[in-house]
C-alpha cells in the first residue's frame, strides 16, 4: 500500500469511491432527517455530531486518500489541526463563564425566545388589525 | 540502519516508516511536491475555518439574546407548506455529488483516460457553480426578504448575521475559486500539459475540492443543524 503512493500515485478500484459516495448521501440524508423530524436536545447533538464525524472521516480517509498515505504525511495533516481542539475547549469554557456572568450580573433575560419568520412577517398585519379594532 | 532504509525500494510502514521518513537525508514526504504543498495549504486553511467556527461558538454561547431558528429561516416552500432547511439540504447533496465526480476524475486521470478526466472535472465545476448559484439565491433571499444584516436581524441575536455572512461567504469564495481552478486544470489537460508529466495535478486539485466539501460538512452541522 505504501509503495503505491511513491510513484504510481493514488490509484484504487472505482468501487470504493462509489461505496463512499453512496454512504455520504445516506449519512447526509440522515442528518437532514434529524432536522426534518425535529429531533431536539441531547439526541440532536449526538446524531448531528456523529454523522458529521462519519462524513468528515470518510472524505479525508478515502476521497483525500489519507488512509493510504504514509504516516509521516498523515500526522502532518492531522496533528496540527488536533491542537485546535484545545482552542475550542478553552473558548467553550470562556464562553460559558461570560454568558453566566451576563445573566447573573447584567440582568440579561435567561428566558428570551427567538422570533420565527412567520411571526416576523405576520407581525405587521396582525398588529395593524388589532389597532383597527 | 538509515542507509538501509534510504536505499531500500520498499520503505517500511507505520511508526518505523515515520521514523525512517523523518530521519532520511533526502526528503520526508514521498509524494510529488505539489501535493505536499497543497496539503500544507489545506492545513493552514483548516486553521482559518476553525478560527471562524470557534469565533461562532464563542459568540453563540455568550450572546444572551436567543439564536434565530435556522430551520425555519432557511425553509423554502414549493407551492405548499415550507419545508425546513430544504435549500441547504439540496446544496449539501450538490456538493457531495461534486465530490464524487471529482474522485472519479482523479481515478480516470491516473488511468490516463483524458476524455473522462476532463468530463468529470467539468461536471465537478458545474456542480460547484450550481452550489454558488444557490448560495447567491440564499443570500439575496436572506438580505432582501428576511432583512438579515451583519449587524442585526428581526429574529434574535444580531451575531447570527455576521457569522452567517462571514462563514458561508468565505466558504462560497473557496467554492468559486475551486471552480476557476478546476476549469483551468481541465483546459491544461486538454492542451496536453500533463501528458509527459503525469496526472498528479488532478489529485492535487481534487484534494482542494474535497477539502471545500469537508468544510461544508462542518458548516452544515454547526451552523445550520445545531
Amino acid at each position: 500500500m505504501a509503495s503505491s503512493s511513491d510513484t504510481a500515485g493514488q490509484q484504487h478500484p472505482l468501487g470504493i469511491y462509489y461505496q463512499i459516495w453512496i454512504l455520504l448521501f445516506v449519512v447526509s440524508a440522515a442528518s437532514y432527517a434529524v432536522d426534518y423530524f425535529d429531533v431536539q436536545g441531547a439526541m440532536r447533538w449526538t446524531l448531528v455530531i456523529v454523522f458529521m464525524l462519519v462524513k468528515a472521516g470518510f472524505i479525508i480517509a478515502i476521497f483525500m486518500h489519507a488512509f493510504w498515505e504514509r504516516l509521516a504525511l498523515v500526522l502532518t495533516i492531522l496533528g496540527p489541526p488536533g491542537v485546535l481542539l484545545i482552542l475550542i475547549a478553552f473558548m467553550a469554557v470562556e464562553g460559558d463563564y461570560t454568558t453566566e456572568a451576563r445573566f447573573d450580573y447584567m440582568g440579561h433575560d435567561r428566558d428570551a425566545v427567538a422570533l420565527t419568520p412567520a411571526e416576523v412577517h405576520g407581525a405587521g398585519g396582525e398588529h395593524g388589525e388589532e389597532e383597527a379594532h | 540502519m538509515s542507509e538501509a532504509a534510504a536505499t531500500s525500494m520498499a520503505p517500511s510502514d507505520g511508526v518505523t516508516g515515520l521514523v525512517d521518513d523523518w530521519t532520511a537525508d533526502k526528503q520526508t514526504y514521498h509524494v510529488p511536491w505539489g501535493k505536499a504543498m497543497m496539503w500544507i495549504f489545506l492545513v493552514s486553511d483548516t486553521f482559518i475555518f476553525t478560527c471562524f467556527l470557534t469565533g461562532y461558538l464563542n459568540v453563540r454561547m455568550t450572546t444572551t439574546q436567543p439564536w434565530p431558528p435556522q430551520s425555519e429561516i432557511f425553509a423554502l416552500s414549493f407551492g405548499g407548506a415550507p419545508i425546513p432547511l430544504i435549500l441547504i439540504a439540496i446544496m449539501t447533496f450538490v456538493l457531495i455529488t461534486s465530490s464524487g465526480t471529482m474522485a472519479l476524475a482523479v481515478n480516470y486521470g491516473y488511468r490516463r483516460d483524458k476524455f473522462r478526466t476532463i468530463m468529470f472535472i467539468c461536471a465537478t465545476a458545474f456542480f460547484g457553480a450550481t452550489f454558488v448559484g444557490m448560495q447567491v439565491y440564499e443570500w439575496s433571499k436572506l438580505i432582501l426578504e428576511e432583512g438579515v444584516r451583519p449587524w442585526g436581524n428581526p429574529f434574535g441575536a444580531p451575531q447570527f448575521g455576521s457569522v452567517f455572512f462571514m462563514v458561508t461567504g468565505f466558504h462560497g469564495l473557496h467554492v468559486s475559486a475551486g471552480v476557476i481552478y478546476l476549469l483551468w486544470v481541465a483546459r491544461r489537460i486538454w492542451a496536453g500539459h500533463y501528458d509527459k508529466k503525469g496526472f498528479e495535478i488532478v489529485e492535487i486539485a481534487g484534494l482542494y475540492w474535497h477539502f471545500v466539501d469537508l468544510v461544508w460538512v462542518f458548516i452544515f452541522a454547526f451552523f445550520y443543524l445545531l
